[in-house]
This record gives structure tokens, C-alpha cells and sequence, in this order.
């Protein structure tokens, strides 16, 4: 799959001389959801607006659809939306007008069909003649993303596109976003809620500190860096572990029923029939056997401190 | 050109002056009608003609200074300040749009709607004087022209202002000053010889003298020289705008 976004060496310092981007390379690939997690202050608004034209960066070139978006701004622009992480509206305007106005900033003719099939998707089509002023976030988080679509965009930036939205709303915008994902938009979203990256993005980038400290696809990155717990409730509570499973590192807790063992998913070190058969020949009677596999949360935090540790010791 | 882009600030900014319409007549028209209340008749009728004009229809081109200036001044950088106040600035900013766009769409907006409050003081003017204008077409190119080159400086106010108590400084503390002692409702040749000196260093002199010669054939100054005038700040206000855009200063952080 070709690549739709490809940001090589990019810079950015503010006037007050902080590093907000520090040679930045990524690249999208077309069709994708991709998910840029880190914690406040990353950089992952600044990124996005570098890549924009909402600020400017100092170094390196950013490209979409192999066009500069500096030396080729019209076209570039032209196929990009964005959805701000703030509520930015004009209050007094009504959703109509909103949303047509976007259109028309980004040289598209008025199209009220499209507008109106827009509106019906996100829910706003009985809102159009209502003041920004008198919908509720959720709504109002709704206009934003149409009037990002409002110029049908191949790219779209989602910058935290649910914050602060109430948890069912929050699966809205996942469908939302789904559909537009299925109707040929490539999506990059950042986020503070990595159950949002893991619902929604096939790839993943973590940034920290103004650096991607890395890349990979979703599901890799939880296979890769992810841990699984096996727990085994036994019927007859134990006083010590020995025997064949001394060799598992097996943790008891208090209750002396329940063993539990951690190992990396990519590791391949555990054999978990083997170690069921252990289980059997030591003269355990299993009760019940549950797993549980790390989050892209426990994954992206445990990330976030290493790269933080990092820094310190340099 | 992103012609669809500059028509849509240019509405936006329109639409907003229909929404006010109200307030965005009644205060120069009240305005006006004061002035021709104080001037034209408590001090007007001490003074009769300047220059073989009756004073109240003397003063009323530089009213209509007073007011374009003003206006242009205070819808442009409103009109551009609001968007960074709001934030919705970025979508602009995220736009195909030059900067040469960009200014067009706002300015052209401003300077439209100081053209139809110019419009609306003029006839206001005719109920109280008689009001005429020699040449219409040389009227119009002042008109416009000053419409533009003040809604520009607006916009470069809109572009620095720090809060929306600094869009009213420049206006209050210089714009309106410069206009009430550049000649609105007097001639200079009225004035003491050093006092005439120094008001040839006011630049708003030299618009509102060619302004009126347009109305009644009269001027302190050369009308060549008031229309190199006012050429002279248009070209220095698209100079520091483009400059100051291309580097995305006070806007692109």
C-alpha cells in the first residue's frame, strides 16, 4: 500500500526555544487508522498542525501524496482535514452555515446535497438551523468532524477526538470513524485513551518528549512488548510450590488456591501444555484456568517510563 | 485563485455585519446626526462659508472620513482578531488559501461594509445640508480606496492585538485624533502658520482634502498629492502584511 503521508526530519522549535519535535519520521499509509499515543505535552497536536499548516516547523519536509506540503500547499491542503482538539466554533453561527463555510475555505463549489447527506450521517441534520451556542459538546465535537469533511478529504487528523465526551458518545465517534475508515479515509488520531487506539487504529506510534520512541502495527506491538498471566485455581488449597513447577516462576496468592505465571507472548519459553501437564503430574486438581493479556495501556505506560528513565540517565 | 475560499470569509464576514445590522448603522448615523447638530448648527451658524461653501456641507466629507477610517479600521481587525480570540483561526490557516487570499476575503469584507455606512452618512447628510458631489467617479475612487487602505491597517491591528481592549487603542488614541485635526471640519488655512506647517505632517490631511475636492472643488492640498498619499500607506500596508504573513508571525506560533 502506497503511502499517503511522509513526514522525513522534522523540527520544531517555539519562539521560546523548546523543543516540541524532534526529528520526526513517519510515514501513512493510505487507508490506514493510525493512532499517535503520548502523554500531555508530547507533541502529538504539534505534529499534527505542523503537518497542516497551522504552525510552522523549522527543519526536515513533510509530504502528502508524494506532493511538499509547503511547495505544493493548495493540493495538499486540499485533500486534508482536521478536528481540532478543542471545541473551536463560532457560537453565534448555525450548523448550516458552519459547515458550508468550511467547504468553501477549502475552494469547494457549495454542494447543500452533499452537506445534507453529511449532517444526516453525523447526526446534525436536525440541528442545521441551530446556533453552535445551543448544542452540547457532544454536538457540537459532531460539527467539528463535519466540517473536516465537509471538502471530502482522503487524510483526516483527529486531534483527541473524543475528550471529554461521555463514554457513549465516545462509541459513536468509534463508528463514526470505522465508517469513514471504510469509505476510503485514512485516518490519524491522537489520543490520551489508548482503549481508543485499540479499538480503532491498525498502527501505533508512541511519542514522547517531541521523539517517536516507536512504530509498529497494533496488534505486533501488543504480541511484541505485551505479557500474559496464566492463573490456575486449584480445587485444594497448596502450603508451597515445588515439584515440576518450581521451574515456572509461579506466584501463590493468599488464599494458596489460586498460581499464578507471567510470560512474554513473544518469548516462546512458556509451553503451556507442558505446563498444564506439570500441573497434572504434581497431583494438582485444577478448579478453573483464567488468562489475562497486558493492555496497549499497561504497554504504552510501561514505554512512556522507560523512554522517561532514558532521558534522566543522559 | 481559491476564488471559492475568498468568497467564503467574504460571506462569513458579511453575513455577520447583516446579523448587526442595526448597531452597524444607528452608531455612524446618530453619530453623524450629532455632529451635524453640534457643528453644523451651534458652531455653524458663527461660521457661514469656508471657501464659498456653506460650513455644514464643508464639514460632511470630512465626516465621512471620520467615519470610513474609523470603520474600516475597527471591522477589519475585529474581523480578524475575533477568529484568533475563538481559535477558529486553525481552519483558515489549514485551508488552500494564500495569504494574499486570506487578506482579500477579510479586508474586502471590511471595506464593503464601510463603503455601505459611507453611503448610508451621505444620505444621512442630506437631510440636514445640501450635499454636492462634483465628481462622483473621483468621490467613489477615494471612497474606495480608503476603505481598503484602512481596513488593511485594521487587519494588521487584528494581526498584533493582544486582547480585544488593543484593537481600540490605535483607533482612539491616534486614527481619531489624526482625523479631527486634519482638517474635518475646518480648512487649515483658517489655522495660525505654524499650526498649518504641522498639520501638513498629518497624512489624514491630505485624504480628507483630495476627499472634498471631489465633493465641492475645494482643497488645502494638491489632489496629486492626496492620491500619492494615500497610495503611498496602501502600498506600505500590503508590504508589512505580506511580510509579516509569509513568516506566519503573531499567527503560526
Amino acid at each position: 500500500m502506497k503511502n499517503i503521508l511522509e513526514i522525513n526530519n522534522v523540527t520544531k522549535f517555539y519562539k521560546n526555544s523548546v523543543k516540541a519535535l524532534e526529528n520526526i519520521n513517519l510515514d501513512i499509509k493510505e487507508g490506514e487508522i493510525f493512532a499517535l499515543l503520548g502523554p500531555n505535552g508530547a507533541g502529538k497536536s504539534t505534529l499534527i498542525n505542523s503537518i497542516c499548516g497551522i504552525v510552522n516547523f523549522n527543519t526536515g519536509t513533510i509530504k502528502i501524496n508524494n506532493m511538499d506540503i509547503i511547495k505544493n500547499y493548495r493540493n495538499t491542503r486540499k485533500i486534508t482535514g482536521i478536528v481540532p482538539q478543542e471545541l473551536n466554533l463560532e457560537s453565534f453561527e448555525t450548523v448550516w452555515n458552519n459547515v458550508n463555510y468550511s467547504r468553501g475555505l477549502f475552494g469547494k463549489k457549495l454542494d447543500h446535497n452533499y452537506i445534507e447527506k453529511l449532517l444526516k450521517q453525523l447526526s446534525l441534520w436536525d440541528k442545521k438551523d441551530n446556533k453552535i451556542k445551543e448544542l452540547s459538546g457532544g454536538m457540537k465535537r459532531r460539527v467539528l468532524i463535519a466540517k473536516a469533511l465537509s471538502h471530502q478529504p482522503k487524510l483526516l487528523f483527529l486531534d483527541e477526538p473524543t475528550a471529554s465526551v461521555d463514554v457513549e458518545l465516545r462509541k459513536d465517534m468509534w463508528d463514526v470513524v470505522k465508517k469513514l475508515n471504510k469509505d476510503g479515509v485514512t485516518i490519524i488520531l491522537t489520543t490520551h485513551y489508548i482503549e481508543e487506539a485499540e479499538e480503532l487504529s491498525d498502527r501505533v506510534a508512541v511519542i514522547n518528549d517531541g521523539k517517536i520512541i516507536l512504530v509498529d502495527d497494533k496488534d505486533k506491538l501488543i504480541k511484541k512488548l505485551g505479557e500474559k498471566t496464566i492463573k490456575i485455581e486449584l480445587v485444594e488449597p497448596i502450603e508451597k510450590i515445588n515439584g515440576n513447577l518450581s521451574k515456572y516462576n509461579f506466584t501463590l496468592d493468599q488464599t494458596n488456591k489460586i498460581i499464578s505465571h507471567t510470560y512474554n507472548l513473544n518469548s516462546n519459553t512458556t509451553d503451556i501444555t507442558e505446563l498444564l501437564n506439570d500441573v497434572k503430574k504434581d497431583g494438582y486438581k485444577i478448579k478453573d484456568i483464567n488468562t489475562e493479556q497486558s493492555s496497549l495501556e499497561e504497554i504504552f505506560i510501561k514505554l512512556i517510563q522507560e523512554n522517561n528513565n532514558e532521558l534522566v540517565r543522559n | 485563485m481559491n476564488w471559492y475560499g475568498i468568497k467564503a470569509i467574504y460571506i462569513h464576514e458579511m453575513e455577520r455585519f447583516r446579523r448587526t445590522l442595526f448597531q452597524s448603522l444607528a452608531s455612524p448615523i446618530i453619530t453623524t446626526s450629532l455632529y451635524f447638530v453640534v457643528f453644523g448648527s451651534a458652531i455653524g451658524s458663527r461660521i457661514t462659508e469656508i471657501d464659498g461653501i456653506n460650513y455644514g456641507s464643508y464639514i460632511v466629507p470630512g465626516m465621512i472620513m471620520l467615519t470610513i477610517l474609523t470603520q474600516s479600521i475597527s471591522n477589519a481587525s475585529f474581523a480578524f482578531y475575533f477568529p484568533r480570540f475563538t481559535n477558529t483561526i486553525y481552519e483558515i490557516l489549514a485551508a488552500p488559501l494564500s495569504s494574499f487570499e486570506i487578506v482579500l476575503g477579510f479586508v474586502g469584507a471590511a471595506a464593503s461594509k464601510s463603503l455601505i455606512i459611507g453611503c448610508v452618512i451621505i444620505l444621512t447628510a442630506n437631510f440636514f445640508v445640501d450635499v454636492r458631489i462634483d465628481h462622483p467617479l473621483l468621490m467613489m475612487f477615494f471612497l474606495i480606496l480608503t476603505s481598503i487602505t484602512f481596513a488593511l491597517f485594521g487587519f494588521i491591528i487584528g494581526m498584533y492585538a493582544e486582547g480585544f481592549e488593543g484593537l481600540q487603542i490605535i483607533p482612539i488614541l491616534i486614527i481619531t485624533p489624526l482625523v479631527f485635526l486634519g482638517g474635518s471640519f475646518y480648512s487649515i488655512n483658517m489655522l495660525p502658520e505654524f499650526w498649518q506647517k504641522i498639520s501638513l505632517l498629518n497624512p489624514v490631511l491630505y485624504l480628507i482634502s483630495g476627499f472634498r475636492y471631489s465633493f465641492y472643488e475645494v482643497s488645502d492640498v494638491s489632489l496629486l498629492t492626496s492620491t500619492l498619499t494615500i497610495l503611498t500607506i496602501l502600498i506600505g500596508c500590503i508590504i508589512f502584511i505580506t511580510y509579516t504573513f509569509s513568516k506566519g508571525y503573531r499567527i503560526k506560533d
